[in-house]
C-alpha cells in the first residue's frame, strides 16, 4: 500500500511544513511477506548533511583516484602505487610489497580494521553505516541524482502515482541511465586496483581487456545498480550483519542519535487558539520522518534500522529554529545522558571508559605486533621440507644420510648467492644436488628449491633425533636466515 | 473445497482458501526476491540446455551451441602441456646423460619427470621413497651391485636384471645347498666369514673355516674379502648394507638358494627419454656415483 502524499501547510502561521509520512519500516509494520514500501526520503540541509557529502566526495575520491597513484618501484617492476597483480602473485601497497605467504599481513589489517569499527560504534554508535559505508555513500549519491531529475520527495510521489506518458517515461528512463552509468563507472574503477589503470582502461574500451574485467566490470555496475538504485535500505536491514551485531558493541555512554523524549512529549501541533501549556516541545511534523532514508521514525527509539545517518537531527534542527524552540529535540546523545537529562542529572560524555580502553589497547597492540613484523620483514625466507620417505638412509659405511628440500625465497630485486650451512651439526657433511652448498645462486623475485643431504657419522647418532639448525647467509651482506629441523636416525 | 478468502483473526493474515476439516491455510506466500530468483533461475535454465550439454539421450547426449566438452578440454590441456614439454624432451633425447645434469633447467625437467615415471612404473618395489626392502634394493645409499654411475642405472633401467632382454645384466650365484654344492655346516661357516667381514664376530674357529669355503667357493665373484664386483654384479659384503638381511639366517638363505632377483627390462615399455629421465632421478636419490 502506497501512503498518499498530501501536503498541508502547518496551522501554527510559523511556515512549517507538516509531512504525512508515515515510517513504512516501523517495527509493527515489518513482515517478511510483505512488498517492500518505496521510500521517498525528502531533501534536508544542515551541519550533519554537509558533512555527509564532504565524506561522500572524499571517500569517493580515494575510490577513483586512488589507483591512479604512481609510485616508482624501479624498471622490471608495475609502477601502480595500490596494484592487485593476481597473476604475478603481488600486491603492491605504496612502499609495501607483498607476496602470497605473506598474506597474514591482509588478515592483520582486517582484525585492526574490525577492532578500529568496534571503538568507533563504541564511542559514537554507527558512524560507519551513516557516513562511511559504500552502501550509504552509493545511495546518497543515487538519491541525488534521483532528485535531481524527478524532483524532491512530493515530486517524486506524484510521478510515480501519475500514468506513464512521455514526461514520466522521459524522466524514469535518463534516471535508470544515469544510475547504471555510475554503476558502470564503479565495476570500471574496480579493476583499475588488478591492473595497470591506464592500460585497462584503454583496453576496456578498445575491448582488448581480458574477458574477466569485462564479467567484474558487468557484475559490479550490477550490484552497484541494483544495492544502490533498488535495493536500498533493505540491504542494511536484512542483508548486512552489522545492525545485529552492533547490539553488542553499543552502550548507555556510547553516542548515537537520540530523540529527548522528556522534553517532545507530548507531540501536537500547535493550533491557533488552542492551548498549547500541556504540549511539549515536538510539533508532529514528521519531518524527521519524512527525511529518513530507512523509514522509521526516531522518536520510536533506537532501533536496529537505524544508520545513524543524523539526516533527522538537521531537520529538526531547521524545524526547531522555525518555531523559535531550542534546537537539539534529536541530537547525539549517550542515552545514559538522555535518561540523566530527562530526571535533571548530571550529564556527562565518557569516552575513556573500559570496553573502549579496552578496544584502543587491542588495537595498540595488533599495530605494534603489525609494525614490529613488518619492520622485522625480511627479504629472505627459506623453508626446510625433510625427507620422510625414507625417513633416514643407511650408507655403506655406516653413517646415515637424511634428505632435505630446502628452499630459499629472494624477494628482493636482483639475484643473489647464498652460503647454505649447519649450526649444531658440526661433524656433519653437507652436499648439495648440482650446486656447491657454498654458493646457491637464486634469482631476483624468486623462490629456488634445492635437493640437500646431511650426513653424519653412525658415532655421532646419538638418539634417534638430533635437533639442528640451517643457516642461509646471503653473501652480497653477510645476513643470517634460520631455519630449525631435525636429523634422524636409528638411535644407538 | 470452498475457496472461500477470508483474514484470519489471530494473525491478521488472508487464508488460501483451502479447508481441511476445518482446517484453514493461512497465505504467507513466498517472499517476492526469493520467487523471482526462482523465474530466472527457470528461465536461465532453458538457455543452459540449449548452450551446453544436457539431455541425455539413448547412446548419447544433446550437444549444446556451444559445443562444451570437458572431455575435449582435458586433451587439448594436455597438448598444450605436451607441446611445452616437448622443448625439454628433445634437449633430453638429444643431450648426453652426462650433460643432464650440468644444465640447470634440464636437470629440474629431468628430476621432475624421473620422479613420475619412478612413481608409476618402479614403485611398486623399490617403494615410493626408492627406500626399498627385502630383496629390492634401496636405491637411495652408495652401494650399488651393478654401479651407480648415470650410464649404469642408464643401462640397468633399459635392459633389467636377469630379465628376457638379450643385453641384460645377468649373473647366476650357484644354490650351494639345493645344488648340494655344500653340507648344511660348511655353509654355516661361510655365513660366519661373511657377517665377520663387516662386524666382530666370535666364534674365530667358524670364521677361519669359512674363510676357506670362501675363498675357495665365492672369491672369483665377490673378490677377496667380500669387497664385491659390480661389472659382475657381485655384492659387496663387507659393508654394512645388505639387500636380503644382514642376520645370520638370511645370509645362510642367501648361500643356500643363491637368490637372483629379476628387475624387467624397460626399453619396451618406456621410451628412451623417460628412461634417460629415470637414470638422472635415481641417480639424484643421494647415492650416485
Amino acid at each position: 500500500m502506497l501512503e498518499t502524499a498530501r501536503q498541508q501547510a502547518y496551522d501554527g502561521g510559523d511556515g512549517v511544513e507538516r509531512s504525512e509520512a508515515s515510517a513504512v519500516n516501523k517495527a509493527e509494520h515489518r513482515s517478511l511477506y510483505k512488498k517492500r514500501e518505496k521510500i521517498y526520503p525528502k531533501k534536508v540541509s544542515g551541519t550533519y548533511r554537509r558533512l555527509k557529502w564532504v565524506i561522500l566526495v572524499l571517500t569517493l575520491a580515494v575510490y577513483y583516484l586512488a589507483p591512479w597513484i604512481r609510485w616508482d618501484r624501479g624498471p622490471s617492476l608495475p609502477d601502480q602505487a595500490i596494484l592487485i597483480d593476481i597473476p604475478a602473485r603481488r600486491f603492491y601497497f605504496f612502499f609495501i610489497e607483498i607476496w602470497p605467504q605473506e598474506v597474514y599481513y591482509l588478515t592483520g589489517l582486517l582484525i585492526l580494521a574490525a577492532l578500529a569499527l568496534f571503538l568507533v560504534t563504541t564511542l559514537a554508535g554507527r558512524v560507519w553505516c551513516g557516513y562511511s559505508c559504500p552502501q550509504t555513500v552509493w545511495t546518497d549519491l543515487f538519491v541525488a541524482v534521483e532528485r535531481f531529475i524527478e524532483g524532491d520527495r512530493s515530486a517524486q510521489m506524484r510521478l510515480d502515482a501519475s500514468p506513464w506518458k512521455a514526461a514520466k517515461l522521459g524522466k524514469k528512463a535518463l534516471k535508470h541511465v544515469a544510475w547504471l552509468l555510475i554503476a558502470a563507472a564503479t565495476g570500471g574503477a574496480w579493476v583499475f586496483y588488478f591492473a595497470d589503470a591506464p592500460t585497462i582502461l584503454v583496453d576496456v574500451f578498445t575491448l582488448d581487456a581480458p574477458p574477466v574485467a569485462y564479467i567484474t566490470i558487468a557484475v559490479l555496475t550490477g550490484s552497484t545498480y541494483l544495492f544502490g538504485g533498488h535495493a536500498r535500505e533493505q540491504v542494511c536491514t536484512y542483508m548486512c550483519p552489522w545492525p545485529r551485531i552492533q547490539a553488542a558493541m553499543l552502550d548507555e555512554d556510547s553516542l548515537t542519535v537520540t530523540y529527548r523524549d522528556f522534553r517532545g512529549e507530548p507531540r501536537g501541533p500547535r493550533r491557533k487558539n488552542k492551548p498549547t501549556e500541556h504540549l511539549g516541545d515536538c510539533i508532529d511534523c514528521n519531518q524527521c520522518v519524512a527525511v529518513c532514508p530507512m523509514g522509521i521514525d526516531i522518536r520510536d527509539g533506537q532501533q536496529l534500522e537505524c544508520i545513524t545517518c543524523a539526516l533527522c537531527i538537521d531537520a529538526c534542527d531547521n524545524v526547531m529554529d522555525r518555531v523559535g524552540l531550542p534546537q537539539g529535540l534529536i541530537a547525539y546523545d549517550t542515552l545514559s545522558n538522555v535518561d540523566q537529562r530527562a530526571h535533571g542529572g548530571k550529564t556527562r560524555v565518557r569516552l575513556l571508559r573500559p570496553r573502549s580502553l579496552l578496544y584502543i589497547g587491542i588495537i595498540l597492540l595488533v599495530g605494534v605486533i603489525m609494525l614490529i613484523s613488518l619492520i622485522s620483514r625480511s627479504a629472505v625466507d627459506i623453508n626446510v621440507l625433510r625427507d620422510r620417505n625414507p625417513l633416514f638412509v643407511t650408507l655403506s659405511d655406516g653413517s646415515i644420510r637424511n634428505g632435505y628440500t630446502v628452499k630459499i625465497l629472494n624477494k628482493d630485486h636482483s639475484e643473489k648467492l647464498f652460503r647454505l650451512s649447519l649450526q649444531d651439526m658440526a661433524d656433519a657433511g653437507i652436499q648439495v644436488v648440482g650446486s656447491d652448498p657454498a654458493a646457491l645462486t637464486v634469482k631476483s623475485d624468486r623462490l629456488a628449491s634445492f635437493r640437500v643431504f646431511v650426513t653424519l657419522p653412525k658415532s655421532q647418532m646419538n638418539d634417534e633425533s638430533l635437533p639442528f639448525t640451517f643457516v642461509v647467509t646471503d653473501l652480497s651482506d653477510d645476513s643470517e636466515t634460520r631455519h630449525d629441523s631435525v636429523f634422524r636416525g636409528p638411535g644407538k | 473445497m470452498a475457496k472461500i478468502k477470508e483474514t484470519d483473526a489471530v494473525t491478521g493474515v488472508d487464508t488460501t482458501g483451502h479447508e481441511w476439516d476445518g482446517i484453514k491455510e493461512l497465505n504467507n506466500p513466498l517472499p517476492r526476491w526469493w520467487l523471482w530468483t526462482f523465474y530466472v533461475c527457470c528461465i536461465w535454465s532453458v538457455g543452459y540446455w540449449l548452450v551446453m550439454p544436457a539431455w541425455p539421450l539413448i547412446s548419447d547426449h544433446t550437444k549444446g551451441f556451444l559445443g562444451y566438452s570437458s572431455r575435449a578440454g582435458l586433451s587439448k590441456q594436455i597438448e598444450t602441456a605436451q607441446a611445452r614439454q616437448g622443448v625439454y624432451l628433445e634437449r633430453i633425447a638429444a643431450a648426453d646423460l652426462e650433460e643432464i645434469p650440468q644444465d640447470a633447467e634440464l636437470l629440474e625437467f629431468a628430476l621432475a619427470g624421473g620422479r613420475s615415471a619412478f612413481a608409476v612404473n618402479c614403485s611398486q618395489c623399490h617403494g615410493q621413497g626408492a627406500a626399498g626392502s627385502a630383496g629390492y634394493p634401496n636405491l637411495n645409499d652408495d652401494d650399488w651391485i651393478w654401479g651407480g654411475s648415470l650410464e649404469a642405472i642408464h643401462e640397468t633401467v633399459l635392459y633389467g636384471i636377469r630379465s628376457d632382454h638379450d643385453d641384460t645384466r645377468i649373473n647366476d650365484m650357484p644354490a650351494f645347498q639345493a645344488d648340494e654344492l655344500l653340507s648344511r655346516e660348511e655353509i654355516s661357516d661361510t655365513a660366519e666369514y661373511v657377517l665377520s667381514l663387516s662386524s666382530d664376530r666370535g666364534d674365530a674357529g667358524a670364521v677361519a673355516r669359512g674363510e676357506e669355503i670362501y675363498v675357495e667357493n665365492c672369491v672369483a665373484c665377490h673378490q677377496e674379502a667380500g669387497a664385491g664386483d659390480q661389472d659382475l654384479g657381485a655384492p659387496n659384503l663387507s659393508d654394512s648394507l645388505w639387500l636380503y638381511g644382514g642376520d645370520k639366517a638370511s645370509v645362510i638363505a642367501s648361500i643356500n638358494t643363491g637368490r637372483g632377483g629379476v628387475m624387467p627390462a624397460w626399453n619396451a615399455r618406456l621410451d628412451p627419454v623417460t628412461i634417460k629421465q629415470l637414470a638422472v632421478y635415481v641417480h639424484s636419490l643421494g647415492g650416485g656415483e
